[in-house]
């Protein structure tokens, strides 16, 4: 199969992980589609690997796990704290940090 | 002492060879800057010994002084001018600059006349002040001024000379402004201190001419490569060097701050303003010699400088009422007959020195008697409320008229054996320039026709004539003004009127003594060299009598004008020139117009453009940021999803450019590779 494909998957995959985040106000959902978009690019790292033949990419992918894995544990973390304080999990809600 | 046998020597070139007897000089200048230190570091604590530990200082270091004249009294002429080198000082690159001491008579003259009138200047000063808060305080800065005047005349190069001629700026600018809690003491203090910056700028630009032309600022070097120098430069140094002369000595045209400075308590007056500090010009213009020898055209400027002044200071003396300030013109006129002697090059220098000396003996006692005057009339300086003191104070009045003869130029007193001689220089002829003789000896012989009128007009205003004070008695005995402030004129205690004695002494004998034999001129050779004898164009005799003729007509003008007429207490309106005189020939009006106030207008646009180009440039700049930052701060919306937007916009951006950058064909083969 043309390897080609792979790159056009992850891009669109790349694509609803973003709409995802931009257009979501739930923050779990919001968390969704930034997994979805970091995966999109492991795909894509992967596929460069293969296409190149050396193995930079996959060992960029793992990185990448790694530090999502974190990721999700800090950011889910933060969510719940403001969910106790705030009885809500909209992204729209927390903006205090404004002007 | 000085009449010894010596023949006429030539000027002598320094040894480094200091002989036993000379090496205590450090002391001269040590021993009344420990006195200062002690003085003001010491504080309050002070305050009941600190008068006479002053007065010891400045008699130690006369005592010094006067075992070093013995010591090189007893050397021959040839050996008397020593540079004493202490430490290294300022060693970078071409210049090396060390501390040293130009011991030699000159100098040593100088240090005499410093710390023997100082000394007696001081103990006046022991009962003057006695009365005043900050008495300390006082001593403390008048043995700083001597130490700096010390430094001054040893200093044997021409930077160290600076040290003590800004140290001595320092100690008059304390000492007039003491009584600083008044505001227009303080105003005549601060003016002093800015016009002597100008004279400083000369001295500034003197000492980098001579290190551009010579490489060196010592007098040995300087001196020694003089006469090899290209005249234009020599020129300009020697002009530079009259600036400063001008600017301390306050000769035309910076000689209006010493009216002012008679704001000053009156010792400070007698010893910096009239027998000391002032006379340093002189002592730069006479130490610099070899200098001006090479340049002409600067050493006519150095006499006209000092004929315009000697008449300037001559007619502002005849129309001042405050004795202080009529002094303090006499001092500026007799200054004046100085610098003209000293810029008629080797024939003047040394009775300008001579005549330095003796004025600052008859000048300082009249000061101490201005002072008594004062004192015994509650402080009172105008001298229309004078009159007839001569009865209620002799002391003060025989010792003033002792001072008052001398300074007239009668024989046999001090000022005739010297001014006389200076009137005689200026008559002798400068080949090529006939009229210089006939100006120059004009208008000292002038001089000293106007002299006697003022000094007399002083002096009978002061203690002859009727009383013009109110003696609290009524007018019973039908004469005498009824207003004004009761005075009970005393004579003052005994501390006051023992230097005041002593000066007179001076005033009388002083003159005849250095004179004899032609004492202190042979003493001063070694310095200023031997001058030629040369005839005036006028026969001596007849000099002589024309200045004496002048003199008889300049006191009996005053006496017809003072004593026999009634002077009004009233201050009449006068003549144009009286009025012109009064003002200082409207010497602060001229440095208002042309100078002051176009430099304040400087001043003020610089500061204008300064804000509204320099600051408003930056201001603006800041300003800008700033509302740009303001604009900035609405994206700032705390909408997680819209910063998130932002992010995606830009990174759709960079890809774009990068893109752009790396052309569409390679993009496509980095995307897909070589597989393909």
């Amino acid at each position: 199969m043309e390897l080609s494909n792979y790159l056009y998957l992850a891009a669109i995959l790349f694509a609803i992980g973003a709409t995802t985040v931009l257009l979501r106000r739930n923050a779990i959902i919001v968390f969704m589609g930034v997994e979805l978009m970091l995966n999109a690019t492991n795909l894509a790292f992967v596929t460069f690997a293969r296409i190149h033949g050396d193995l930079t990419g996959q060992v960029v992918a793992f990185f990448v796990m790694v530090v999502a894995a974190a990721e999700v544990v800090v950011g889910l973390a933060i969510i719940v704290a403001i969910f106790r304080t705030r009885r809500s999990a909209s992204v729209d809600d927390v903006n205090l940090l404004k002007n | 002492m000085l009449s010894s046998a010596i023949g006429p020597t030539e000027i002598v070139v320094a040894t480094d060879v200091v002989p036993p007897g000379l090496q205590l000089a450090p002391l001269l200048v040590l021993l009344p800057l420990v006195g200062a230190a002690i003085l003001l570091l010491a504080g309050r604590r002070s305050d009941r010994w600190g008068a006479w530990f002053g007065v010891a200082t400045s008699a130690g270091a006369f005592a010094v002084a006067v075992a070093v004249v013995v010591t090189m009294l007893g050397l021959p002429a040839e050996e008397r001018v020593v540079d004493h080198r202490l430490f290294d000082w300022i060693s970078a690159g071409g210049l090396d600059v060390a501390v040293g001491m130009r011991i030699d008579p000159l100098s040593m003259t100088f240090v005499l006349l410093v710390t023997f009138v100082g000394t007696l200047i001081h103990v006046y000063a022991v009962a003057y002040m006695a009365h005043d808060q900050d008495r300390r305080r006082f001593f403390a800065y008048l043995n700083l001024f001597v130490a700096a005047m010390l430094i001054l005349v040893l200093a044997d190069s021409f930077l160290l000379l600076f040290v003590g001629w800004e140290g001595v700026g320092l100690a008059s600018y304390l000492l007039i402004g003491f009584w600083n809690h008044r505001r227009d003491y303080a105003v005549a203090a601060k003016k002093a201190f800015v016009m002597n910056r100008i004279g400083d700028l000369g001295l500034i630009a003197a000492l980098m001419l001579m290190f551009a032309t010579f490489g060196a600022v010592d007098f040995a070097t300087v001196f020694e490569q003089a006469p090899a120098a290209d005249v234009a430069l020599l020129t300009a140094t020697g002009l530079a060097l009259l600036v400063a002369a001008c600017g301390k000595s306050a000769q035309f045209p910076l000689q209006a701050w010493l009216g002012d400075a008679m704001a000053g308590p009156t010792p400070v007056s007698a010893l910096i303003h009239a027998a000391t500090m002032v006379t340093a010009g002189v002592y730069l213009v006479v130490r610099s010699a070899p200098i001006f020898e090479g340049a002409p055209t600067a050493q006519l400027v150095v006499v006209i400088v000092g004929g315009v002044t000697l008449l300037f200071g001559a007619i502002v003396g005849c129309a001042k009422d405050d004795i202080k300030k009529a002094l303090a013109a006499s001092t500026m006129s007799q200054i004046g007959y100085m610098i003209l002697a000293a810029g008629l090059g080797p024939i003047g220098y040394a009775f300008a020195i001579f005549h330095l000396v003796t004025h600052g003996f008859f000048k300082a006692g009249m000061f101490l008697g201005a002072g008594s005057v004062m004192h015994g009339m509650g402080d009172e300086v105008n001298m229309r409320r004078f009159g007839a003191l001569r009865t209620s104070m002799k002391v003060t009045w025989i010792t003033f008229g002792l001072g008052w003869l001398a300074i007239l130029g009668v024989p046999p007193f001090s000022g005739f054996w010297s001014k006389d001689k200076i009137i005689e220089a200026a008559f002798v002829p400068v080949d090529g320039e006939p009229w210089r003789a006939w100006v120059f000896g004009g208008v000292a012989l002038l001089g000293a026709g106007i002299t006697a009128f003022y000094m007399s007009r002083l002096f009978f205003m002061t203690f002859h004539g009727e009383r013009r004070w109110n003696d609290g008695s009524g007018d019973e005995h039908g004469r005498g003004p009824r207003d004004g402030v009761v005075q009970h004129p005393h004579e003052s205690p005994r501390l006051m009127t023992v230097p005041m004695i002593v000066l007179a002494v001076g005033s009388v004998a002083l003159g005849g003594l250095l004179a004899f034999g032609d004492g202190f001129v042979h003493w001063l050779e070694p310095v200023t060299g031997h001058a030629a004898h040369e005839d005036p164009v006028l026969p001596v005799w007849l000099i002589i009598t024309l200045t004496l003729v002048l003199v008889a007509l300049g006191v009996l003008l005053a006496w017809r004008r003072y004593v026999t007429t009634r002077v009004p207490v009233a201050v009449p309106r006068g003549s144009v020139l009286t009025r012109a005189a009064r003002r200082d020939l409207y010497q602060d009006d001229v440095n208002e117009a042309v100078v002051m106030r176009p430099g304040q207008y400087l001043t003020r646009s610089l500061v204008y453009a300064d804000r509204q180009m320099v600051d408003g440039g930056w201001m603006g700049l800041a300003g800008l940021v700033g509302s740009i930052g303001e604009r900035v701060r609405g994206m700032q919306n705390g909408f997680v999803r819209s910063y998130a937007a932002i992010m995606l916009a830009g990174l759709l951006v960079v890809i774009a450019v990068v893109l752009a950058l790396s052309g569409g064909a390679d993009a496509t083969d980095a995307l897909t590779g070589p597989t393909s």
